[in-house]
């Protein structure tokens, strides 16, 4: 079974669709015990990182998926998601995430020049390294991305996009991975990216 | 580099898809949900799907086929048409929607922007707008062009990212259906210098149109039209291969 944690931040329905479209089973996990019983974990998320990193610790996910992480299981975070595996984050304040990869979320502003509209919206094009998750789909692709803030100082960046200056668009270190563009919503190439997840381990 | 999105929009009346001239005279054409799939497996970069019913039937309808859309479609989905509460946001979000365009609604409530982008981000708040050329200017009018609110269409806009809308929709009343091009002059004054995307609608007649407007304001980020690709007027991968060949980022 695949989990999709459900801590009342994000559109779960369309990643769930996704899933069932590409022919697994997908269940919405409330409680953090039952993240042991899924093969793989996914972390979605919109909104302030603040919020929903607050979420995660009262909920008792934090802990839980510290320790499903930690004993190897495959784990996903999707755009705010993959923001929440970090250290920190700089938005409306300083906010501790996961730590389950190094590196700190700041906003995209401090990066881009002027001119370029915040948030990004919109297509853009993945270039990446060697990994698991991009096996299936070629340099140049495009994905569809939402955000204004993005992973700096990070030694795990596994792709990055160009919007008048590279942004980090997805991480990777070992089990855990993390992509800041919505593979749910990225047609055909999105569901290649899923795919390649599901099938890790397997 | 980023794309140049192009949208088709779908206005869903009990269930099927319309689109009417100037808004008047609407005749039912297809099921949203083939239409939808058929626009993705083309190459539209996003759908709007326009919610014209009235009755709480009629809402009932248009959730389900936005459902039943977000389980065969995986490009974002925009939602919009009698929006006005956060109740209706939720609704909508729970269905499959990545984002959530108000009209009428953020004119009736000035908070409803705000809020809403508390609650789901800014990403998620799409703010449009029917603009109509009046005594010189350019208002804001409601209720498909039949009500002008007095709104000047510049200062309600800005006033609208200032609240947190993440996306401006800009349609001309004047240009809709006409299919003579898109209202430049109007998207010029009301939009030019917005921080945030700007998508282009009403007055696309043929794929032409698009490099015009591309070319001409190179800051909007997307155009949106339905009856020129409904009625296969223009069909979108040959729209996006002369884009291409006119320098205008697209994804292919």
């Amino acid at each position: 079974m695949i989990a999709i944690v459900d801590y009342g931040v994000g559109n779960l329905f369309s990643l769930r669709s996704s899933l069932a479209a590409l022919g697994y089973e997908a269940e919405n996990v409330k409680d953090p015990e039952k993240l042991k019983f899924a093969s793989h974990i996914i972390l979605p998320g919109v909104g302030a990182f603040g919020d929903a990193a607050k979420k995660l610790e009262e909920s008792g996910m934090k802990e839980s998926l510290i320790s499903e992480a930690g004993a190897g299981k495959p784990v996903l975070g999707i755009c705010l998601g993959m923001q929440l595996l970090l250290e920190k984050s700089f938005e409306f304040g300083v906010h501790d995430g996961l730590g389950l990869i190094k590196g700190e979320i700041r906003p995209i502003e401090e990066d881009i020049p002027k001119g370029f509209k915040i948030p990004h919206i919109g297509w853009n094009e993945l270039k990446f390294i060697d990994h698991p998750l991009f096996k299936d789909i070629r340099q140049g692709e495009n994905v569809y991305f939402v955000h204004s803030f993005h992973a700096k100082n990070c030694p795990s960046v596994i792709a990055v996009t160009d919007y008048g200056a590279e942004l980090c668009a997805a991480v990777g270190k070992d089990n855990v991975m993390g992509c800041q563009f919505h593979p749910e919503k990225s047609g055909l190439v999105g569901l290649k990216i899923l795919n390649s997840f599901c099938r890790l381990g397997g | 580099m980023l794309k140049k999105r192009i949208i088709p929009c779908l206005d869903v009346r009990n269930g099927k898809v319309t689109k009417g001239v100037n808004f008047l005279g609407n005749k039912d054409i297809a099921d949203p949900v083939e239409l939808a799939s058929f626009y993705s497996d083309c190459g539209a970069d996003e759908l709007v799907f326009y919610d014209i019913t009235a009755s709480a039937e009629g809402r009932g309808i248009f959730t389900d086929v936005l459902k039943k859309a977000a389980e065969t479609v995986f490009i974002p989905l925009t939602v919009g048409g009698g929006v006005k509460t956060l109740d209706d946001f939720d609704r909508v979000l729970k269905c499959g929607a990545d984002k959530v365009s108000v009209n009428s609604g953020a004119v009736a409530d000035k908070t409803l922007i705000r809020r809403a982008a508390e609650r789901y981000g800014s990403q998620c708040v799409v703010v449009s707008a029917d603009v109509k050329r009046e005594n010189g200017g350019y208002t804001v009018t409601c209720r498909g062009g039949r009500d002008s609110t007095g709104l000047d269409a510049r200062e309600w806009i800005r006033y609208c990212v200032s609240e947190g809308a993440g996306e401006v929709v800009l349609n001309s009343m004047d240009a809709d259906g006409v299919k003579g091009g898109f209202d430049i002059e109007m998207l010029k004054y009301v939009c030019e210098g917005i921080s945030v995307p700007v998508i282009a609608s009403g007055g696309a007649g043929k794929p032409e149109d698009f490099v015009e407007l591309f070319k001409t304001l190179p800051w909007v980020d997307a155009g949106l039209a339905a009856s020129v690709f409904h009625y296969k007027d223009i069909a979108i991968p040959e729209l996006k291969a002369l884009l291409d060949e006119n320098g205008i980022p697209v994804r292919l």
